[in-house]
């Protein structure tokens, strides 16, 4: 919600769920149709840029995923930071075989 | 009587997540030394649909990679056929919380089945022959100098009236 305010768009449908998955639950066909369908009336009504809807559903997962993304504790910070060295070792690599090659985002 | 210590709880559960600071910490952490910036707009365009939505062809807008050779190796614009649905995506190596979820249900991030029932219902023209897979990158002028616009010219070629951007 954040990014999409700081980066604005002309209109987004809010579903409060872990990354991965913007249309719910897994294998859940009414809750993805039901996404769906919200979006789509959203893209109707909407008459101005930056319209933000949040959609009622929710997540059936343990809400601690809040809390657990990308969390940085003393516990894997050492970790990170081997990660990055890593990461930055491998991007030096692909560059030199492939300028052109894109960066993903971590 | 209300329970202070069980509200609290529940609110301090159900946030937003704030991204874009956690994404500055782990960045951070991962000894980056320059934070992490997001493309944005001074002022956001609008586009008011030109026709009703049951007269409109729909185009859908994805960042999972096709799950092919060419897919999994390189990460670029695709474009692929948007019936049948394909049963799995090339979805490494994005930034979506592989600790808690999953992304083996296509249909959890690609709403191709959904909007064909959509489309029977007569709520929509028809779905677009084909869906789009964007890149995510660090690079803003790849995206906005190239990828963008290549984008928009094969949405024209499908004759789209209306885009969804489904980003994991």
């Amino acid at each position: 919600m954040d990014i999409i305010e700081h980066v604005g768009v002309p209109r987004y449908l809010h579903t409060d769920f872990p990354l991965g998955n913007p249309l719910g639950n897994p294998f859940d066909r009414d809750m993805q149709l039901s996404h769906t369908s919200m979006a789509l009336e959203l893209l109707r009504s909407a008459s101005e840029a930056n319209t933000i809807q949040r959609s009622p559903y929710s997540w059936d997962g343990d809400p601690g995923w809040r809390d657990d993304y990308s969390k940085v504790t003393n516990e894997n910070r050492a970790e990170l930071a081997q990660a990055g060295e890593a990461r930055r070792a491998l991007q030096t690599e692909m560059k030199k075989l492939n300028p052109r090659q894109l960066i993903p985002n971590p | 009587m209300l329970n202070i210590q069980g509200f609290e709880t529940i609110v301090n559960k159900t946030y937003d997540v704030p991204y874009m600071e956690r994404t500055r910490l782990y960045y951070e952490a991962q000894g980056y030394s320059e934070p992490y910036l997001w493309a944005h707009f001074a002022t956001t365009p609008f586009s008011a649909l030109q026709k009703p939505l049951s007269e409109s062809t729909v185009s859908l807008i994805t960042t999972a990679m096709p799950d092919t050779e060419q897919g999994r190796s390189e990460r670029k614009l695709y474009s692929s056929l948007s019936t049948p649905a394909p049963k799995t995506m090339y979805t490494l190596g994005l930034s979506w919380h592989d600790t808690v979820t999953h992304t083996r249900d296509t249909g959890s991030f690609l709403p191709i089945e959904p909007l064909l029932v959509v489309q029977d219902e007569g709520g929509i023209g028809s779905l677009a022959p084909r869906f789009h897979s964007v890149p995510t990158a660090y690079s803003q002028r790849q995206t906005l100098e190239e990828d963008a616009p290549e984008l928009l010219e094969r949405l024209q070629e499908d004759q789209a009236d209306v885009a969804l951007l489904v980003p994991l």
